[in-house]
Formats: structure tokens, C-alpha cells, sequence
């Protein structure tokens, strides 16, 4: 069936004419039609405009152009601008934005003839682990509908687990990219911070959020890669280097690739997540890759770092919705103290509010040193452990999350065990490093994801090393049940 | 609790948040337990560590030329906007 093909295989048969990018298109507006009311993974489906870019697409490839993105479906996570298309962010605040604009993402995958099927459910403003967070609902994970996709780009995981799309787009600012693909059973890539533009990505914590991909392979991600980075002038934080070929990459020989495995990774983790991350790790060994010790002793902190530094930049990011340029505004409001608190206090929910309270402490007067400046201070030693750490390997690999999917509601009611379940992503970010995760197995019939970090800039390496691994095993390949 | 009902309600106000009386109770525990939670920083010798600016060694702020390079959009933004008269954002009258 044309949804369980790679992008490369769909390029293929759309270079040959054995379908148009219409006929595709529609196969997957289909599939979301079908199963979407069961899985709520898109807030917004575009489907006529889906059909003319995909009609578009065709006379594109007839007139000679071939792009391997052209005629392509994808989902975007509807925290990226769309030009004409509603931008909620997973939020009441901004359910009625019609984004004036789009963000480069956006546009860098339109101008390679990529086709926006709709937007995809999220934590409200990325914050979440769950996607519980929405104010669209919760997501549900196509390998278990009782059990969370994983979050914030809940919905673009269980889209493109499901069938319903060749890709997505994510954004992970603590492993909103990673964390989702590993509960469910697919591929996606946090690139290098600065890769890829912010331009138009609603902000959450700008040091940290970095725009990616969710596909199903890793060589389903290095073709949409290659079309999203790049320098971007609208982007302050964008970095001037040139894109390397990640195709072209792909197929480096792992030979004496050192593989770094992080002790703090490895303490107090469950049995059966260590013994799948043994078995990835025969696996390199057989590949020709040698594994190394290493340790980063302060990175046990790299959660109550991130939950100071990214609740202290989104309390500034969020300051700008205040009821009167765009979104959400409050009926009757009696002063403007009124409107702008409760616009706010009507528009933001529980989670979203909670983080900005959180990061309006830390920064206000008294707390700034304690708590904000401190954070900065461990974050630059969590740096420079990493940076240390590869002088003496090539990638670190552990696992991406600390067990499977969890039920929808079990951790709702209490904030720190939520963000504990992001305690192997949050460091990449912390550093601006770029992370992989990738499935490498199962627990209770749930998909688990192996992770891999490399240094600044190595997103050619590591999708190259997961890869090779797609090709010797098949654990990317597994379906959920009831959407082969 | 770390955090009192009172500074809870400082925060708030700060923030801009308006957080009903029901609401309250949820609040300041869930924010005294992240407040505790992240205290565990304290442990850390951060010695003589300069916070950190920016994740990648030798990155400046770029600055572009002083140049136009928006033009005028405002019909397209305002349609956002809750409420617009003649080309400006209404709000509640701040001046009597």
C-alpha cells in the first residue's frame, strides 16, 4: 500500500508517472478521514488546498522539475506559520490566528512542492510531554489509544506512525521531537541548534527550540532535512554554515566509530530498557563501531536547569499575547489591567500558565541570581561536559525515554513527574546539539527509541549511523495494528 | 509549601494571569513542588563559570544593515486583532 512506502520509494513512483502527487494526496486524506476521529492528530485538515498543490506539484514534475519532495504529502505541527491557514498553537489564545505569513519552514517545504495535508495537535505552545496539554483534547497513540503519543509534537508522531502522512514536522525544545517518535515507533531529528530557521515557529524558549523532522527512517528524514536547513537572515540565532548532502551520508561506513555510552544515562534504568539498548549496541558492535565509557557528572541536572531557563524565556516570549493585536480577548473587560489578565487567564491553559508563573519567579527581583543566573551557570558545565566528552568520541548513545507510552491521565496531576520523562533529552538542548531517536524495540508490546547525540553540526553522522542500523534490523519497519 | 498563597497571587499579578480562587490551591502547590524541584541547583559548584550566553562557541548576535526591508502589512495583521477602528487597536479608555 502506497502509505506504508519511504519518501524515496513515493519519489520514485511519481518520477515514473505510476501516480500523480493528486492521487497520492488524496490516498492520505483518506487515511486521515478514516482514522483521525479515532487518533485526534490533526487540529486542521486542508484538503483543497492540499489538491491544488498537489495538482501544482504534477504540472511542476511534467514541465521537468524533480525535486525529491515534489508532489510529497507532509503534516505540519501547528506551531509553524501557514500563511492563509489557521496557526493555534494547541491553544484557546490563538484558535481564531490566521497567520499573515509564512514561517521559512513553511516556505522552504513549499517551494520544493512538498504538500500540507492540515496542521497537527500539540501541547498548548509545545509545552507538554503528553500532548494532554491541547486545547483541541489529547492525542492518542496509534499502538494503544488508552496510552499518550508522547509530546509536544504528539500529534506529527502519531500521524506519521499511523500511516496517515509520509512525514511531519516538530519542534523540540527539551525532546518535543525525540520523546514522541520514541513512544511511537518512529524516527525524528532534532538538528543542531540554528540548522534550522525559527522564522515563523511560534516561540517558546528560544535558546533551546529547534525546528526537525518525524518520518519513519532515518533516510525518510535526511530528504526532508536537506530541504528545511539552512542560513536563514530572518533568523537572528541562524547559523552562516553550509548544509552538507545528508543522502550522500548516509551510507558512511561505521568502521571505527566510537560510541560514547554516558554512565548518568545508564543509572537506576529499567532492565528490559537496558537490554534493548544492549542488543542496538551488538549491533554497532557488528557494524564495526567500538563503544566508550564516558561520563558528564553534572548532567543529573539538566531538568531543573531546563525547568529555570525554559519557563524563564517563554514568561517573556508569552508576554506578547495580551488581547489586543491578535488572539484571544476576554467579554467585557472593565480596565485594560482587566483585559490583559484575563484574556490571558482565560486564553492560556493550566500547564502553559503554570510555566509562565514559574519562569516570572525566577526572574523576578530577589530570585534572579538564585535561580535564573545559577541555571546558566550549570548549563554552561553540562556544555562543556558534552563538549569534552566528544574530544573522545564521535556520537553518545542511550536511551530516549525512561519507559513506554504512559496512560492518558496518569501523570496529569503531577508536574514534575511529567517532566521527568524528558531526563534523557533535555541535555542536547541545554547545549544545542542535535539528537536522533529511532526504534529499537519493544516493551509490553509499546515501541521503545534509541537515542543518539552528536556534536554541533553532526546531523550528517548521525543519520548516517541510524541508517545503517535501519538496514540491518527492522525495528522502524513494525506497524501499529489496524493501520497497516 | 515553598511558595505562600500571597506570593503566588504576587506572581500572578505580575504575570498578568488572572487565577480564580479555586484555581489558587492548585497553584501554589504545583509551583512550590517545580520551586523545590529546581532548588537542587544549589548544589552545584558553579565556582567561577560565566552563565552561559550561547550554546555555540564563538556566536555573536548578528546585526543586519539599517535598512527598509518591511513594507506595510497593517490590513493583513489587523485582521487578527479583537477590536480595530480606523487602522488602531481598541482597548478599554486608560485615560479619563
Amino acid at each position: 500500500m502506497l502509505h506504508n512506502l519511504s519518501i524515496g520509494e513515493l519519489a520514485d513512483l511519481l518520477a515514473a508517472k505510476k501516480i500523480s502527487s493528486v492521487e497520492l494526496t488524496r490516498h492520505f486524506l483518506a487515511r486521515i478521514e478514516a482514522f483521525n476521529p479515532e487518533l485526534n492528530a490533526l487540529v486542521t485538515r486542508t484538503a483543497d488546498l492540499a489538491l491544488d498543490t498537489a495538482a501544482d506539484a504534477d504540472r511542476r514534475r511534467a514541465a521537468g522539475e524533480a525535486a525529491p519532495l515534489l508532489g510529497i504529502p507532509l503534516i505540519h505541527k501547528d506551531i509553524f506559520c501557514t500563511d492563509g491557514v489557521r496557526t493555534s498553537c494547541g491553544s484557546r489564545m490563538l484558535d481564531n490566528f490566521i497567520a499573515p505569513y509564512d514561517a521559512t519552514v513553511v516556505e522552504r517545504l513549499k517551494a520544493v512542492g512538498a504538500v500540507m495535508l492540515g496542521k497537527a495537535n500539540m501541547d498548548e505552545f509545545a509545552m507538554g510531554s503528553s500532548n494532554e496539554n491541547s486545547y483541541y483534547g489529547p492525542v492518542k497513540n496509534p499502538w494503544d489509544r488508552s496510552k499518550v503519543p508522547g509530546g509536544s509534537s504528539g500529534g506529527s508522531a502519531a500521524a506519521t506512525a499511523a500511516r496517515l502522512t509520509p512525514f511531519a514536522t516538530g519542534t523540540d525544545t527539551g525532546g518535543s521531537i525525540r520523546q514522541p517518535a520514541a513512544l511511537t515507533g518512529i524516527t525524528g531529528i532534532k538538528p543542531t541548534y540554528g540548522r534550522v530557521s525559527r522564522y515563523g515557529m511560534i516561540a517558546f524558549a528560544s535558546s533551546l527550540d529547534q525546528a526537525g523532522v518525524l518520518a519513519r527512517s532515518a533516510a525518510d528524514a535526511a530528504i526532508v532535512l536537506q530541504a528545511m536547513a539552512g542560513f536563514d537572515p530572518k533568523d537572528s540565532t541562524s547559523v552562516d554554515a553550509p548544509v552538507p548532502d545528508y543522502r550522500a551520508g548516509l551510507n558512511l561506513p561505521l568502521e571505527g566509530l566510537k560510541i560514547g555510552l554516558l554512565k548518568e544515562f545508564f543509572v537506576g534504568l529499567e532492565a528490559r530498557n537496558t537490554a534493548l539498548i544492549e542488543d542496538a549496541l551488538r549491533v554497532y558492535r557488528s557494524l564495526g563501531a567500538k563503544t566508550v565509557d564516558v561520563s558528564l557528572p553534572h548532567l543529573p541536572l539538566s531538568v531543573p536547569t531546563y525547568y529555570v531557563v525554559a519557563p524563564a524565556e517563554c514568561s517573556s516570549n508569552l508576554s506578547r499575547f495580551d488581547g489586543v493585536r491578535f488572539g484571544y480577548r476576554c467579554e467585557q473587560p472593565k480596565d485594560l489591567m482587566d483585559l490583559y489578565q484575563r484574556s490571558r487567564g482565560e486564553g492560556f491553559g493550566a500547564e502553559v500558565k503554570r510555566r509562565i508563573m514559574t519562569g516570572t519567579y525566577v526572574l523576578s527581583a530577589g530570585y534572579f541570581d538564585a535561580y535564573y543566573l545559577k541555571a546558566q551557570k550549570v548549563r554552561q558545565l553540562i556544555t562543556d561536559e558534552f563538549r569534552a566528552a566528544f574530544g573522545k568520541v564521535d556520537l553518545l548513545l542511550g536511551p530516549t525515554t525512561p519507559t513506554p507510552a504512559f496512560g492518558i491521565g496518569a501523570k496529569i496531576d503531577d508536574p514534575v513527574t511529567m517532566y521527568l520523562n524528558d531526563i534523557y533529552t533535555i541535555g542536547a538542548n541545554l547545549a544545542g546539539l542535535p539528537g536522533l531517536s529511532m526504534p529499537c524495540g519493544f516493551i509490553d508490546e509499546l515501541p521503545m527509541g534509541l537515542q543518539l547525540i552528536g556534536p554541533h553540526f553532526s546531523e550528517e553522522r548521525i543519520l548516517g549511523a541510524a541508517h545503517r542500523f535501519q538496514q540491518v534490523t527492522d525495528w522502524h519497519r513494525h506497524c501499529p495494528r489496524g493501520y497497516e | 509549601m515553598s511558595l505562600t498563597r500571597q506570593e503566588v497571587e504576587k506572581i500572578a499579578h505580575l504575570a498578568r494571569l488572572s487565577i480564580t480562587a479555586q484555581e489558587m490551591p492548585v497553584y501554589v502547590a504545583s509551583l512550590s513542588s517545580i520551586v523545590d524541584f529546581v532548588a537542587e541547583l544549589s548544589k552545584a559548584d558553579t565556582g567561577t563559570v560565566a552563565p552561559m550566553a550561547h550554546p555555540l562557541v564563538g556566536q555573536r548576535q548578528r546585526l543586519r544593515a539599517d535598512a527598509v526591508t518591511e513594507t506595510d502589512h497593517h490590513e493583513k495583521y489587523q485582521a487578527n486583532a479583537p477590536s480595530v477602528q480606523a487602522g488602531l487597536y481598541v482597548v478599554p479608555r486608560v485615560i479619563e
